[in-house]
């Protein structure tokens, strides 16, 4: 069953959340920032940000990490925002996706800074939601999907 | 104006489309309540006491005379006939139908309007001097300016889930008529020694339950970085405003709390990796967003005839006169005045102006103001540009419409929010005091002899009609689920800002009158020739005032 929406497309998710207090370590698991840091091999491992977490622990290790998660415990706290795009403009290149409580109707704004998977609460919203990803075909704002504002493109 | 190109109504149609499908999904049951609110606040729909309100955002203050006829259109099919201008220079419509909005908004769109980020926790309408481009004090054009701003926060997909609501004015004159002090970020204008425009940055301001006077964070700015340093500051505080508790979430509780240097310091960290990056502005940019702000066809006049021409007309009829001596101002052109309409006529909501009114001043507007009108935080409507020999002819229009109360910058002229009649926030209503006040004070030589007085309500602590800015502020509070209301003395949103004193306990709706006037023969008792109500107020401080008012309730 596809779980995950991934550049576009609906697909089955290959990672997995491990819990905060887990110590284990598992192929593809996305762990809390605390225990992440205490990966000995950050080499294609996965991450997730919470509320207040910031992105500076991961800075000098953009390279090696393959997914960061960002979660949206509420989907009106929009930190989560800032993260992506600051992370994107650090130049991390893996997978970056959404998590929690976040609404499809955010979906546009959330690939505008940069998230390219979305794993939705409600999993039979997946097909609708993809609709939400084009609500606008235009934008003012210089941001992740498209480096250069309005302004510079304007004819 | 600015005109849409293309590029505009793209991206206004399709959030039109957007929003008709959430409206949709909502009436259908697939979107909760909880999840539609912050959807609809940021197209301007709340839902308040008694019904839906719509605010309608008016960039800058700006509208042109098609504008206000759809306005007046809109009112009259989606509505009650009249619509409300509020102290962001937006336009309210206080009954339309949740399910109606939609078409509300598609309605707008044709005449390249919208309701987008006019509430919610995001950027909102960006506003300025209601007489940019025309007042004679001006260094620099602030329009365009705001139109950039305008672009860029519109649908800004970083900012659009702020800790809370983020308003940004722009000044570019000597006296600052954009309240810049009281803004979460407030931009000023200023030229450095080589001449070349530039901009001081004030965030942190602002009104609400702790009211707070903006700090500089930046002396002198390039003009072509404006929107990365914005971008950065919103992304400090994005980021590290306070989520936990609503009152505490806007940007001046961040400042407080990092204190100035470590704010501004943080703002210069961020600043370091955006600057010089694709968003720094081009001449070319700034060029364009000008283009749209150039004069009109202006006429010209002989000075010296033009205005002995006027005095004279004032000395033939002195009801004229006085209008023209309390509703217009100099302009920068020879024989141009800018007209004040006052919304402010005893017996009416201040800021409530009905359809068929908006039609004719949008006539007005076409005859003699090249199809241009500006609202005004003070909740009025002015007409910039108008020669000095059609002023007669107008005000006799202007008479007939009931819209020539010569009370410009007077007591009666009052700032005041909805409050209880129609907001489901306030904690008392604000329309009957601001009528019982005006009623009291209806004798206008007496208005005149008191001199400027600003007089600002507000129905609740959200301080919508600005009353700790008001030279006389009061607040609607809540005594044991009994409306009462506070009052202060001495704010000011002049370039020599303050926040009013509380003057004491507060008092009953019937008693305000008293109140008001209380304070009223206490200035005019002490103070000297020549001196303002808020120049006696500062030389005296509030006990003379706190001894006549309580002294006179018990
Ligand atoms: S000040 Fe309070 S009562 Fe007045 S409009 Fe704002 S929220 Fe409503």
């Amino acid at each position: 069953m596809p779980n995950l929406i991934k550049n576009g497309a609906l697909q089955e998710d290959a990672w997995q959340r491990v819990e905060p207090d887990s110590t284990r370590v598992i192929p593809n698991g996305i762990y809390a920032l605390a225990a992440w840091q205490q990966l000995a091999d950050k080499q294609q491992s996965g991450v997730q940000l919470e509320p207040g977490d910031g992105i500076e622990s991961l800075v000098d290790h953009l390279d090696s990490i393959a997914v960061v998660a960002i979660n949206f415990p509420v989907f009106t706290d929009g930190r989560g925002f800032s993260y992506a795009r600051e992370l994107r403009e650090k130049g991390y290149q893996g997978e970056l996706r959404a998590v929690g409580h976040f609404i499809r109707d955010q979906l546009t704004y959330l690939s505008r800074v940069g998230f390219d998977a979305f794993q939705l609460e409600d999993e039979t919203q997946l097909e609708m939601a993809l609709h939400s990803l084009h609500d606008f075909s235009e934008s003012y704002q210089a941001c992740i999907d498209q480096p250069l504002p309005l302004f510079r493109r304007r004819q | 104006m600015y005109v849409y190109d293309q590029y505009d109504q793209q991206i206004v149609d399709e959030r039109v489309a957007q929003y008709r499908d959430q409206t949709q999904r909502y009436l259908q049951g697939s979107l909760s309540d909880a999840e539609f609110l912050p959807l609809r606040l940021q197209n301007g729909l709340y839902v308040q006491r008694l019904a839906p309100m719509l605010r309608i955002a008016v960039p800058y203050g700006l509208l042109n005379t098609g504008q206000v006829r759809k306005l007046a259109s809109i009112s009259r099919d989606y509505d009650k006939g009249y619509v409300h201008v509020s102290t962001r220079q937006n336009i309210q419509l206080n009954w339309p139908e949740l399910a109606e909005v939609p078409d509300i908004l598609a309605e707008l769109a044709s005449v390249q309007m919208h309701a987008i980020q006019t509430s919610g926790n995001c950027i909102r309408n960006t506003t300025t001097d209601q007489f940019a481009g025309v007042a004679p004090d001006e260094l620099a054009d602030p329009r365009p300016y705001c139109e950039i701003i305008r672009q860029w926060s519109t649908l800004h997909p970083e900012f659009a889930f702020l800790p809370r609501k983020f308003k940004i004015a722009v000044c570019g004159s000597a006296e600052d008529r954009a309240a810049i002090h009281n803004h979460d970020i407030g931009i000023e204008l200023v030229a450095n020694e080589h001449g070349e425009i530039g901009l001081k940055v004030l965030a942190g301001g602002g009104l609400g339950r702790t009211p707070v006077i903006g700090a500089v964070v930046c002396d002198w700015l390039d003009k072509k970085h404006m929107l990365s340093y914005l971008e950065a500051i919103l992304r400090v505080y994005n980021q590290h405003g306070r989520r936990d508790n609503k009152y505490k979430a806007r940007i001046k509780i961040l400042v407080k709390a990092m204190g100035v240097d470590a704010f501004r310091a943080a703002v210069e960290r961020e600043w370091q990796a955006l600057k010089d990056g694709p968003t720094t502005l081009t001449d070319e940019e700034f060029d364009r967003a000008s283009s749209y702000f150039t004069e009109p066809q202006y006429e010209s006049f002989e000075p010296a005839a033009a205005s002995a021409a006027l005095e004279a007309a004032c000395v033939a009829n002195p009801i004229f006169g006085n209008w023209v001596t309390r509703n217009t101002r100099a302009h920068r052109k020879d024989g141009y005045r800018s007209v004040t309409i006052s919304l402010k006529a005893t017996g009416f909501a201040p800021g409530d102006v009905t359809a068929e009114q908006l039609e004719l001043i949008a006539g007005m507007a076409d005859a003699y103001s090249f199809g241009e009108l500006r609202t005004t935080h003070q909740q009025n409507i002015v007409l910039a540009d108008v020669p000095a020999n059609r002023l007669e002819q107008l005000w006799q229009e202007l008479q007939a419409a009931g819209l020539a109360t010569p009370n410009i910058g007077y007591l009666t002229d009052m700032i005041c929010c909805p409050g209880g009649d129609y907001c489901s926030l306030a904690n008392a209503k604000s329309i009957p005091v601001a009528e019982a006040i005006q009623a009291r004070f209806e004798d206008l030589d007496y208005l005149y002899d008191l001199g400027p007085i600003e007089l600002n309500i507000s129905g609740c602590m959200n301080a919508c009609g600005h009353h700790h800015i008001g030279h006389i502020g009061i607040l609607g509070v809540d005594k044991k689920g009994q409306e009462f209301y506070q009052i202060c003395l001495g704010g000011s949103q002049s370039k020599q800002a303050s926040i009013g004193k509380i003057l004491g306990p507060s008092f009953k709706q019937e008693d305000v009158p008293d109140v008001i006037e209380n304070i009223l023969q206490t200035y005019v008792s002490l103070r000297t020739e020549e001196e303002s109500f808020l120049e006696t107020y500062r030389r005296v401080g509030i006990d003379p005032f706190k001894e006549k008012v309580y002294a006179e309730s018990h």
